[in-house]
């Protein structure tokens, strides 16, 4: 087939070319940069914590009128009560385990600072960022963490210290990515750190797999996987407690823990959040992402309705146009496919260079997303997918008016008007 | 002549129904998911306080110097809250109108009824200037003096949602409430006032949070009876001390302030005693780095703070290009449809109608697509709105609203814009030659 006259015949409609290959264009743009959001934010939402992540919840709970936790009495104080907690808590029914802990991944709140392996670093430099969990001897077990080197803590390394008491502990669990970015050679084992510049070695007993951080923000995504776990039971006016329950017996046991605890102290504040299962705190916490894909989602699917009705517009018009013009190439031995193929190789010509200008404009929106939003580059994959998309999209759409095309009858070249 | 117009336009569109159709809904959806998505924005990007946000600023003072960039963050912004003893020696040389130092606090409730249980509440250490400042709406009662402040003054202002649960609603200023087992007496209840971001203290509330301002407390009391602090604290070093009084003896950040300022003098004046202060303090042998302060005002501030999340302004961006595409597409299609009666025009261009009035006449038929694809995009906008409270995080979703600007907006947008991409069509129906067709026909 020639594309001489297919090109002379667009030359009559340039208005119309220009505006469906330049609405392809802005299709492409939009539909692979929104792909590409999406992808990124369902990649997000998939990482696995590093944690068993079912029958497990959290409790937070805040003791009124508790002291404020300064001096040695207050502490012992503090911390009696945290143990009268932890026993009850244990001795539950279809409880598995517990542990006292400062945050779960996920959990909207932290405590981040970094790893040196010399003593006396800046707080904000160190060799890495990391984050800190504090919990005891059952921190490993209720987590569901996997060690893969060393030890776990035993009741005999837990201390406990007020929440703002910056001593850091002796012994520290570390999870892989944290140790190999510490020591590359892969020997932290046994291998002495300091934590936030302080002066004294922390060393390393174990590693642990994975261990996700609390925050999902962008200002966390450089150290996603390094945390630090310290055997101690931080002693403030509130306490978190983490609790794997057995299979199935989630609901039961967080619908009997606030009557529990209030049986061992009533001046104490749990509310609603207070007992929150994992599967909420997850779902909290990627909300935005979730709800940011759906919406992209949405806009996309819109978008390519759009595009294919226009399509289907205004190729519909150009076929009654030219209702005479198909009568008399059938009329001359034109077949009704040759017809079919015309229209569709007529709409593989625009689609495909609008497509050339939608790689433009999709690469230029990403570069402006990136340099306002933190977005990152897009791969080449995405625009091809972009592509793809448009020009099966067009097929699509220009099918229906094409074979109305194909099927004029060549009498209507005898006709006149 | 302009019935006529409309009438001629009715006609037209509904000679050819599935393309009306077709267009009606693009510029419907178009227009529904641009407005769904600036609903949002406009929710979270609104001024907060617009009659005095020029009036109010947020001072920085570099107190960390090049250690406080020692992880990597690029820009040269010092901390954006402030340490216990530069936010006391502030509010001590009280130098604007009203300032406050202001931390967040989350303590417990015990309700005056016993059947109930402790709860817990959110709020604000403030200095009692903050109420004047903020302009904060009071049902009952007021704030406590400046002598409350001095004398450390066991008082609390409370919002009405607290009141409401504790006092059901009565008036309760002189009441007493028992907070973290001590007892304030209650000077004041607030009207409801929830503002959205929580301006005052985006550093410790993020901004925008599902918690809620429960009750107001002196800074003076809170740190007598050493409420700790809820929220974010910074640290360039780990304090010496322990407990918090270590912390505040120490240089990390978690204490947000704000100060107003009337007029230019008076924010030149204050940025000169700024600078002096760090002068002072740099003499005194404290810093030995650059003066590196900054004084914005509210909007600056809380552009600098990222308040507004990212992801609305990339949903908005990606919204107004479907919008975009979708006007392209009605383009395309007025034209083809504008074309297709090259010989009605070509009569009433021979008939004596002048290219005005073939102007005037395909502009109202646009409009009318646009005026009716407004319509549908309003219906589509208020489904998008609730459907943009099932996805989006509920602090965020929860502020997106229709209101009669949003209708009216909707609308406008709507014909506006199918009138513009009507333009080009209709250039090229003005255009049609009344001879070219009489002859072809």
């Amino acid at each position: 087939m020639s594309l001489h006259p297919m090109i002379a015949a667009l030359r009559k409609h340039k208005a119309g070319v220009v505006l469906i290959a330049l609405q392809i264009a802005l299709t492409l743009a939009i539909v692979c940069n929104a792909i590409f959001i999406i992808y990124a934010r369902i990649q997000n939402v998939q990482r696995p914590t590093g944690m068993e992540e079912s029958n497990l919840f959290l409790i937070t709970q805040q003791w009124v009128g508790a002291p404020s936790g300064d001096d040695p009495a207050d502490l012992q104080k503090l911390d009696a009560m945290m143990r009268e907690d932890l026993n009850v808590l244990r001795s539950m029914p279809d409880v598995v385990s517990v542990t006292p802990i400062n945050t779960l991944p996920l959990f909207p709140s932290s405590w981040n600072g970094s790893a040196a392996l010399k003593p006396g670093t800046d707080l904000r430099a160190g060799n890495a960022r990391t984050t800190f969990y504090f919990g005891d001897e059952q921190l490993l077990k209720t987590l569901g963490l996997h060690l893969v080197a060393g030890r776990n803590f035993t009741a005999a390394d837990v201390t406990h210290r007020g929440f703002r008491d910056a001593t850091e502990s002796s012994i520290i669990i570390v999870t892989k990515p944290l140790a190999d970015k510490l020591f590359p050679q892969g020997d932290a084992l046994g291998k002495a750190i300091y934590l936030n510049g302080g002066n004294t070695p922390s060393t390393i007993v174990g590693e642990v797999e994975r261990l996700q951080v609390p925050s999902v923000a962008s200002w966390a995504s450089g150290f996603v996987w390094n945390s630090a776990i310290s055997p101690v039971r931080m002693n403030i006016n509130f306490s978190r407690y983490a609790v794997r329950t057995k299979p199935g017996r989630l609901d039961a046991v967080m619908r009997a823990v606030p009557s529990k605890l209030y049986a061992v102290d009533a001046m104490r504040v749990l509310d609603d959040d207070s007992v929150k299962s994992f599967k909420d705190i997850r779902a909290d916490a990627y909300r935005a992402d979730i709800g940011m894909a759906v919406l992209m989602g949405v806009i996309c699917l819109i978008l390519l309705a759009v595009t294919a009705a226009g399509i289907v517009g205004l190729t519909s018009f150009w076929v009654g146009q030219r209702h005479r013009q198909i009568g008399v190439r059938r009329a001359l031995g034109a077949r009704k496919i040759d017809i079919l193929r015309y229209f569709q190789m007529e709409n593989l010509m625009i689609a495909g260079g609008g497509a050339l200008v939608g790689v433009a404009l999709a690469v230029g929106l990403n570069r402006l997303l990136m340099s306002k939003f933190e977005m990152q580059s897009m791969p080449t994959f995405y625009v091809l997918v972009g592509l793809a998309v448009v020009v099966v999209l067009g097929q699509i759409a220009v099918f229906v008016p094409a074979r109305r095309a194909s099927n004029v009858p060549p009498v209507v070249a005898t006709r006149s008007v | 002549m302009l019935g006529y117009y409309l009438d001629l336009a009715v006609r037209s569109l509904k000679r050819s129904p599935g393309l009306t159709a077709l267009m009606i809904l693009i510029v419907g959806f178009g227009v529904a998911a641009s407005m769904t998505s600036y609903s949002v924005f406009r929710a979270v990007s609104g001024d907060p306080i617009p009659w005095k946000s020029s009036r109010l600023f947020v001072p920085q003072i570099d107190i960390w110097g090049p250690r406080g960039h020692a992880d990597g963050s690029s820009d040269n912004d010092p901390p954006d809250a402030m340490d216990y003893t530069d936010a006391v020696a502030l509010m001590r040389d009280h130098r604007g109108k009203y300032q406050s130092a202001m931390y967040r606090v989350s303590p417990s409730v015990v309700p005056p009824d016993p059947h109930m249980h402790p709860i817990n509440v959110g709020g604000h250490a403030v200095y009692s200037e903050f109420f004047a400042m903020l302009d904060v709406p009071f049902q009952f009662g007021g704030a406590w003096g400046a002598d409350g402040d001095a004398k450390h003054a066991a008082a609390v202002v409370i919002n009405s949602k607290l009141n409401q649960k504790l006092f059901g609603g009565a008036n309760s200023v002189g009441k007493t409430l028992n907070i973290d087992g001590k007892d304030y007496r209650v000077v004041g209840v607030l009207n409801n006032w929830n503002p959205k971001p929580t301006f005052f203290d985006v550093v410790n509330t993020g901004g925008f949070t599902s918690g809620q301002e429960d009750m107001f407390l002196p800074f003076t009391r809170a740190i007598d009876v050493g409420m700790s602090n809820d929220g974010n604290t910074n640290c360039s070093e780990v304090p010496k001390g322990s407990g918090f009084v270590g912390l505040q003896q120490s240089s990390c950040v978690w204490i947000a302030y704000m100060v107003q300022l009337e007029d230019k003098a008076a924010v030149s004046a204050y940025k000169d005693y700024l600078d002096g202060y760090f002068r002072d303090q740099k003499a005194s042998g404290r810093f030995n780095w650059a003066l590196n302060n900054r004084l914005r005002d509210l909007p600056a501030w809380l552009e600098s703070e990222h308040v507004v999340p990212s992801d609305t302004k990339i949903s908005l961006l990606v919204a107004l290009g479907l919008l975009v595409a979708c006007l392209v597409n009605t383009a395309g299609l007025l034209l083809a449809k504008f074309l297709r009666r090259s010989s009605e025009i070509g009569v009433r261009r021979a008939l004596g109608a002048p290219r005005m009035a073939i102007y005037v006449q395909f502009l109202v038929e646009a409009g009318m697509v646009g005026l009716t694809g407004g319509v549908l995009g309003l219906l589509l906008t208020w489904v998008g709105i609730h459907g943009v409270n099932w996805v989006l995080p509920k602090e965020i979703a929860s502020l997106a609203h229709v209101d009669l600007s949003l209708l009216a907006l909707t609308l406008v947008i709507a014909v506006v814009a199918t009138m513009l991409a009507g333009l080009y069509p209709t250039f090229r129906a003005s255009r049609v030659q009344p001879a070219l067709q009489l002859k072809t026909n």
